[in-house]
């Protein structure tokens, strides 16, 4: 079904998801890139889409991320194959975990991601809606260091902030640092960790949930073809650098001891990330419509003619909740105070 | 004329005073005559065969210090450095183990020993330095921990009755892990070592270097280098104290091309080329950490234990603790810090 060819992205795939109608107009697609400073996230956009996103790059020394906020950045670049015309919006935020304190740094990725929102909320609500643009944010891809031992408690606080508002789809790069088992340790411990704080990442439609773990085992041994949720999150490597190996020029890394290929799957899993994400850039927009898009503008509209007021209530029954539990943890340590005084003494 | 004893009696008082004594010029050793070989030896070169033979029974102490986000591979790079398992290893994958909310000192003591010579390694980890999402000053608690060690030995050197051999707890070599981004250091790697620069021997390395290609590696080490020269950071070698032209070519050397050196660590062995190395598999090849093509893991045992692990001692001790020693003594106003008998009767001068 899918070409393994070098160069061949695989866009041609989406035509077969959609109504021809829309193939004469063509797709569009935000991807929003999340992840700290050096974990391979250009390298790994520009070999997805087999372009160069960023020519004219510039990377800031440590002395001036101090000074540095959290930016939005957005390029975008119009990809044709086979008679499909995508335009590819990638939103970078760089400087994102950067800073010494990093509490408020995806407060304006929060932002941006609401303002689309609300951008798509005005022109539906509007008299003409022949031309809406679509710049809501599709997919986000956050991107995990290879270097910790799972999820740092940044991850954390940002996905539990915006898992209610895009698709996250957890990304491990620069995955030629890790041994094959460290990886599946790795990913493992990531998986575990999700699920312990109860963030809800991307789902793509052929995971079964309720299965267990030897099932699914048993599955992706069977399976004739592969079942790309099975590998999230995806622990990838990026090279745009082509290297001759077996008389072949290849995509990968050069290393003294070896060479890394990019599209090798017993290399690393960015064939699978890539064949994932064209292959549901569908249901991507699909349920960033259905979902995160209606629960904002519900949200939205229950708020409407009162937005201030809203707020000010809203932060007041938020300080009745701490007050209330505050009580509740000034009475548990009363009573534990009080049990420690019955006991009698032991010596 | 010569500085010599009392002449009158007038200064008899003065005869209390010991006499300078009357320098003579040094002369050279008389040439002897035909078995110049056997009656001209004394033996004075025994003497280092004495030191050595002091050192090898005392055994001397070396406190390392290991700092860096979680998982860079610090507790694998301190057990690969002295071939035993010496860390506080993080596994991380087998234990519950969750990033503490403050930063933490963990010392833990070994004795290794290697050609009947002692050594008291203990290796200081500080699990929680820079994982949280706030990082302001967490490196406070570490410049305490150094502080700490050295007003302890502050006080077993002015005590009245002092031990033969003060026990050393001191920070002789602190290594600091800057991760392999391959873009720049990070602001709390620049904040980090400008504070502690000025209070121990700073060794930055790269950790898990395999991450980057032979080019990547060197513009990054390039870039490194730079940004520590503009925030006028001085790391270990330092150059003031670099004592004589053959230690300054030496040190330049390494100060300029070496470091921050790229290390990779391992624990476990693998056959190559008909040998065991110790390295890391993946599919592509096998990286081994003692191959100077592979990673620089060989450059940073040699200058740390083989070469200059004496050198790091003695710039703790002359440099570090006597800048320390002197603040404290400053603030005392000149007067070294009384020993504090009981907790409860004495108020301490310190």
């Amino acid at each position: 079904q899918f070409s393994d060819s070098a160069g061949y992205v695989g866009f041609a795939n989406l035509p077969n998801q959609v109504h021809r109608k829309s193939v004469k107009k063509g797709f569009e697609f935000t991807l929003m890139v999340v992840g700290e400073s050096g974990l391979g996230k250009s390298t790994l956009i520009n070999s997805l889409f087999l372009t160069d996103l960023y020519p004219e790059r510039y990377i800031p020394g440590a002395a001036e991320k101090i000074e540095r906020t959290v930016q939005i950045e957005a390029s975008t670049v119009e990809i044709e194959e086979r008679g499909v015309k995508l335009r590819l919006t990638v939103v970078d935020t760089p400087g994102y975990g950067d800073a010494i304190n990093s509490q408020d740094c995806f407060k304006t990725i929060i932002h941006y991601i609401d303002n689309q929102f609300e951008r798509y909320l005005h022109d539906e609500s509007g008299l003409n809606r022949r031309h809406i643009i679509d710049n809501r944010v599709h997919c986000c891809f956050y991107f995990i260091s290879p270097f910790g031992h799972g999820l740092k408690p940044l991850d954390v606080e940002f996905m539990k902030a915006l898992h209610g508002k895009v698709n996250i789809v957890p990304v491990i790069a620069k995955a030629d640092t890790l041994t094959l088992k460290e990886r599946e340790r790795l990913k493992r411990r990531v998986l575990d960790e999700i699920s312990e704080h109860g963030i809800r990442i991307y789902q793509l439609p052929d995971a079964d949930s309720d299965e267990d773990e030897e099932f699914k085992e048993q599955t992706r041994v069977l399976k004739a073809s592969f079942t790309p949720s099975l590998y999230i999150p995806f622990a990838v490597i990026g090279s745009n650098q082509l290297i001759e190996v077996k008389g072949k020029k290849i995509r990968g890394r050069l290393y003294p001891w070896g060479v890394v290929e990019v599209e090798n799957p017993e290399h690393n899993d960015f064939l699978k990330l890539r064949t994932m994400l064209v292959t549901h850039m569908q249901d991507l927009q699909e349920v960033t419509q259905d979902l995160h898009y209606e629960n904002f503008r519900s949200e939205r509209l229950k708020r409407t003619g009162k937005p201030v007021e809203e707020e000010v209530v809203d932060k007041d029954r938020i300080l009745q909740q701490k007050e209330a539990e505050l009580r509740r943890m000034q009475e548990m340590i009363a009573q534990m105070q009080a049990q420690m005084r019955m006991k009698p003494a032991d010596d | 004329p010569c500085a010599g004893p009392v002449e009158n009696k007038n200064e008899a008082a003065m005869s209390e005073m010991v006499p300078e004594p009357r320098q003579k010029p040094v002369v050279p050793m008389k040439p002897i005559g035909i078995n110049a070989s056997l009656l001209g030896y004394i033996g004075i070169d025994t003497i280092i065969e004495q030191m050595r033979k002091k050192t090898m029974k005392t055994g001397f102490d070396f406190n390392i210090m290991v700092v860096g986000q979680s998982g860079l591979g610090k507790s694998t790079l301190v057990n690969t450095l002295f071939k035993s398992q010496v860390s506080r290893k993080s596994s991380g994958w087998n234990r519950e183990e969750k990033i503490p909310k403050t930063v933490e000192i963990k010392a833990i003591g070994h004795v290794i020993e290697e050609g009947g010579v002692k050594m008291k390694l203990t290796v200081i980890d500080t699990p929680g330095f820079g994982d949280q999402i706030n990082n302001e000053n967490c490196w406070e608690p570490i410049e305490k921990y150094i502080n700490e060690q050295y007003e302890k030995f502050l006080k077993e050197e002015v005590n009245i009755a002092r031990k033969k051999r003060i026990p050393d707890t001191r920070v002789h070599c602190c290594l600091y892990f800057i991760s392999p981004t391959g873009h720049s250091l990070r602001p709390l790697d620049l904040e980090f070592m400008k504070h502690l620069s000025k209070v121990v021997n700073i060794i930055p390395v790269i950790a898990k270097a395999d991450t980057m290609t032979l080019e990547e590696k060197t513009e990054f080490k390039q870039r490194v280098r730079k940004e520590l020269e503009v925030n006028g950071i001085e790391f270990y070698p330092q150059k003031e104290f670099d004592e004589d032209l053959e230690d300054k070519t030496e040190n330049d050397k390494i100060r300029q091309e070496s470091m921050p050196f790229a290390v990779v660590g391992s624990d476990k062995e693998y056959q190559v080329n008909g040998k065991r190395v110790l390295g890391r598999k993946t599919p592509w090849g096998i990286i081994e950490v003692e191959n100077l093509n592979h990673c620089e893991f060989a450059l940073l045992r040699d200058f740390v234990i083989r070469t200059h692990l004496q050198d790091l001692k003695e710039v703790t001790h002359n440099i570090h603790y006597e800048t320390y020693r002197a603040k404290r003594l400053n603030d005392n106003g000149g007067l070294p810090p009384m020993t504090v008998e009981t907790e409860e009767n004495h108020e301490s001068n310190l």
